[in-house]
């Protein structure tokens, strides 16, 4: 069974048919070959396949790619080159914040849906702001400091 | 020979592969798309020990979109074993299997989803053997037999000749020294206790991916893996390939932790790709990869004598392994954990043995700093118990017993070249060591503890690079260093950089392809920035000396008065000819390269872990805690680690090494834990029921410092690190955790433990 989609995937219209199974996740990696979104934990636990639906940050390995029908979806592909990516990436880099690199789109795009709701550069609420993206690498110092810097900025 | 300007070395310049990561354009295994590529899915077993009656996959053939399906009956035309320590492990399960969810049959299909239906229409039937699913169970009398026959040793165990087997002990180590009958009864005290340390998965982020061709009798494998060679070296043994007929190439990895070096999914995926004749990917599920590895659970026990005046005088460690149903690396793993059982402390008197032992279990093996992560807390422990038996002050008794610069740590092997006094003197003002005790709320106590400790690192000192220089002064370094996050790649451009003072930005190095990247043993025990580091900078400096002699002939100027200058070389009178001229100069016209080649091998020895390491690597932590009496809740409001490293080539990323380590050392200390069940099946098999440290789990207050001593083999005096504050963490926890008045004999301190431990000694 297929449902038919029509959503806005990274600023441009999408239409087609989706096998009503198919998860997010798989339908942007596998169908439009936007592998910058991850898989892990495929339990909605670890943060690293996160994505924004209608700017809301949701793990794309447990939503439904026939739930985005009306909707718009962004994904790390989206983001670059945007003003909120150039000052992420001066951040991240600057502290060292990218290790692996698995983790990062996830904590970009979740990064961003926090600086939409407002959130400040106050660390302890920036640390549970984000508690739901996991890092194996950094310790999350690096990540925090990052996070923290870019988050002050507005 | 004057320089210039600042060398990259030493600085903390940027991540090279940084801006492609940001970008979600760094390309994982699990990225890649063949054409014609299949989806591979793993029939696993569902019983820990049992006879294979039968497996059929003919309602799984018939299924729509499946090309092949494997089972053991496809491995008769090669010798189907593998293993680089033992070659124990058969490519799918043969006859029987020993672990639950050892792959049984794989099937290859059109999609993922093909693939997984077809897997559950195969019929296996299974005729159950008793099960030794706990190192307690495998050492019993009649305890079953995990394997029947002794395994053959396999190619890169390094360990010298292996014992024979002993029931399901596969391997053990052990060393003596001085009478330790004499010291204990010499003793003015005695601490003496069992221990148990959990198994935990290294849990990198990317799960272990492979990808599988095979074109005209040669296989290429795509993978996540951290030792590229030795895995082509198992491939072509396994299927009888000339070494050259294997090709592996290694994209970025989502985190390794060790949980991606030697052999893993690959023997599997080029398995069902050779029945298949397309390509087949094999990208585990979280669940598959907590079977595939992780580290080794341990039971030990220890004791401890010193005189009265703290001077130690022997110890005795008896420490059993449990390393699941194959030994992968297990018997590295043992003979470093009993490596780390003294401590480097002045020993009169020795007795350490460690076993590796055979369960039926999922496989273990290496693990960031093993081996010292499940023995120094045990050992720091005790010598933290003997100091406040003795009331002595517990740095004083370190810096009493601890060995110094070029004193031996174990017989044979290389001495001591670090300052340990020194280490753990920073890490203890770190953590507030000489303030006074925090007041804690009335229900709350804190306490303050270090550690300090050896892991032998560097694994086998044998690693080659090549340095390319084009006319354009653009530089390649060609090295087998995988970039699992820690920064290979940036470091290694720093140091060819450094020796040609070229421009950052114009020096790059990717990926290992085995057919075109010289040799590197592996990425692991700390050891790419020393030794392959090491092949890069005398690569580096082969191009140098061409560009010298070249300089000195365009320019008419004796080679001693020519000086580097960043990007080129200046003569006395202050005429430069730039890189990119040089070469130009050299070939006669736009094109040609220097090449500079690099090799670093065993000096004056085999190479071998006897006669090793290459260098040790200090583990030395501080932790401060806060406990909770009624709840046994264990708060970590402090840590530091010193990062002992030679000299530092890129600062920033030796932080960011010893930061994770850190946070995976207070994870496996607090919380990590894999539970098995007494049938063998693993109950936490997900991040749901698995948890690793998140952003709120930092201590308040993380002190990563360096120590650069210039005493390292590798590099400009560097010495590797990253793994050993992984083991000195968990141990500064605990010691400060009975610091606070609650002695663990237990890993990991779950608060129902220390809630536990606290009801018991009766802690008011």
């Amino acid at each position: 069974m297929t449902e038919m989609v029509r959503a806005t995937i990274n600023g441009k219209p999408y239409a087609g048919e989706v096998p009503a199974q198919e998860l997010l996740l798989d339908f942007l990696r596998d169908r439009l070959g936007l592998t910058g979104t991850k898989q892990s934990c495929e339990v909605q636990v670890c943060g690293v396949c996160t994505v924004l639906v209608d700017g809301d940050p949701v793990s794309s390995c447990c939503y439904l790619a026939a739930d985005i029908d009306g909707r718009e979806v962004e994904t790390i592909e989206g983001l670059v080159g945007s003003d909120f990516h150039r000052r992420a990436s001066k951040a991240f880099l600057r502290h060292a914040a990218v290790q692996c690199g698995f983790c990062t789109a996830g904590m970009l795009l979740t990064a961003k849906a926090l600086a939409a709701r407002g959130l400040g550069g106050d660390r302890a609420e920036v640390a549970a702001a984000m508690n739901g993206n996991l890092c194996r690498c950094t310790g999350y110092v690096s990540l925090l400091d990052s996070l923290v810097e870019l988050l002050d900025q507005r | 020979m004057s320089v210039i300007g600042p060398s990259p070395v030493g600085q903390s310049v940027e991540r090279a592969d940084g801006p492609l990561k940001l970008a979600g354009q760094a390309e994982f295994t699990g990225d890649i798309r063949l054409p014609g590529m299949l989806h591979g899915a793993v029939l696993h077993s569902p019983v820990a020990h049992a006879r294979i009656c039968s497996v059929d996959t003919a309602a799984a053939e018939r299924q729509d979109g499946v090309v092949a399906v494997l089972t053991s009956d496809d491995l008769s035309d090669i010798d189907p074993f593998y293993g680089h320590a033992l070659r124990d492990r058969p490519v799918v399960a043969l006859g029987k299997v020993r672990f639950v969810g050892e792959p049984v049959a794989v099937v290859a299909a059109e999609t993922q989803a093909a693939a997984d239906a077809a897997v559950a229409l195969i019929d296996a039937e299974y005729d159950e053997l008793p099960i030794a699913a706990s190192v307690g169970t495998a050492l019993a009398e009649d305890a079953p037999l995990v394997h029947e026959k002794r395994a053959r040793p396999g190619a890169a165990h390094g360990l010298g000749d292996l014992p024979d087997a002993d029931g399901n002990i596969c391997y053990s180590y052990s060393f003596r020294r001085g009478d330790t009958g004499q010291a204990f009864e010499d003793a003015a005290v005695i601490v003496e206790g069992e221990y148990t340390f959990p198994a935990v998965y290294q849990y990198s982020m990317e799960t272990h991916t492979t990808i599988a061709h095979w074109t005209g009798g040669e296989v290429t494998l795509w993978s996540s893996c951290q030792h590229p060679f030795l895995v082509r070296q198992e491939i072509a043994v396994l299927f009888g390939l000339p070494l050259d007929r294997v090709r592996i190439i290694v994209p970025f990895l989502g985190g390794g932790f060790g949980s991606k070096s030697y052999t893993k999914m690959e023997p599997l995926t080029a398995a069902i790709a050779r029945k298949a004749g397309r390509p087949v990917r094999i990208l585990n599920a979280v669940h598959e990869s907590m079977i595939t590895t992780r580290r080794h659970g341990m039971t030990a026990r220890m004791r401890t004598a010193a005189a009265a005046d703290g001077t130690l005088l022997g110890r005795e460690c008896r420490a059993w392994m449990d390393t699941g149903a194959y030994a992968d690396n297990g018997p590295r793993v043992t003979a470093t954990a009993g490596d780390a059982a003294p401590g480097p402390y002045r020993w009169p008197a020795l007795d350490v043995e460690a076993h590796c032992v055979y369960t039926n279990t999922s496989p273990s093996g290496s693990y960031r700093a093993f081996g010292a992560t499940h023995l120094q807390w045990i050992a720091e422990s005790q010598l933290d118990e003997v100091a406040r038996r003795l009331g002595l002050d517990r740095l004083d008794i370190r810096r009493q017993n601890l060995l110094r610069p070029g004193e031996e740590v174990r017989p044979g092997g290389k001495p001591l070249d670090a300052d340990l006094v020194g280490d753990v003197e920073r890490a203890a003002f770190n953590v507030g060591w000489s303030e006074p005790p925090t007041r804690s709320f009335p229900r709350k106590r804190r306490g303050r503890g270090v550690s300090v400790g050896l892991l032998a690192a560097g694994a086998h000192p044998v690693s080659m690079a090549t340095v390319r220089m084009g006319p354009d002064g653009s530089v390649t370094v060609l090295g087998g260093t995988t970039e699992m996050g820690q920064g290979a790649r940036t470091v290694m451009a720093q140091i060819a950089a450094g020796v040609l003072r070229a421009p950052m930005e114009k020096v790059v190095m990717r990926g290992t392809d085995t057919r075109f990247t010289p040799y590197d043993r592996s990425t692991g025990a700390s050891r790419s920035t020393t030794v392959a580091g090491l092949a890069v900078q005398r690569a580096a400096q082969e191009v140098m000396k061409d560009l010298l002699e070249t300089a000195a002939a365009k320019l008419e100027a004796p080679p001693q008065l020519l000086e580097p200058v960043e990007g080129g070389i200046r003569d006395a009178g202050g005429r430069t000819m730039t890189h990119a001229e040089l070469v130009r100069a050299r070939f006669g016209f736009d094109g040609g390269e220097l090449l500079g080649h690099g090799r670093v091998q065993p000096e004056g020895g085999s190479g071998s872990y006897a006669e090793g390491p290459v260098f040790w690597e200090v583990c030395v932590a501080g932790a401060e805690i806060e406990v909770d009496l009624d709840t046994g809740v264990v708060t970590v409001l402090r840590t530091s680690t010193v990062a002992d490293v030679g000299k530092a080539i890129n600062p920033q990323l030796v932080t960011r090494q010893d930061e994770g380590a850190t946070l995976q050392g207070l994870g496996n200390a607090l919380f990590e834990e894999m539970h098995f069940a007494p049938d063998g099946m693993l109950l936490n098999d997900t991040l749901l029921g698995y948890r690793i440290p998140a952003f709120r789990d930092i201590p308040a207050t993380m002190t990563c410092s360096i120590a650069e001593n210039g005493d390292g083999p590798g590099p400009f005096g560097a010495k590797g690190c990253g793994e050993g504050a992984l083991a000195a963490v968990p141990a500064a926890i605990v010691n400060a955790l009975a610091d606070a008045g609650v002695p663990m004999n237990e890993l990991p301190l779950t608060p129902e433990r220390v809630w536990r431990r606290i009801r018991e000694l009766k802690i008011s």
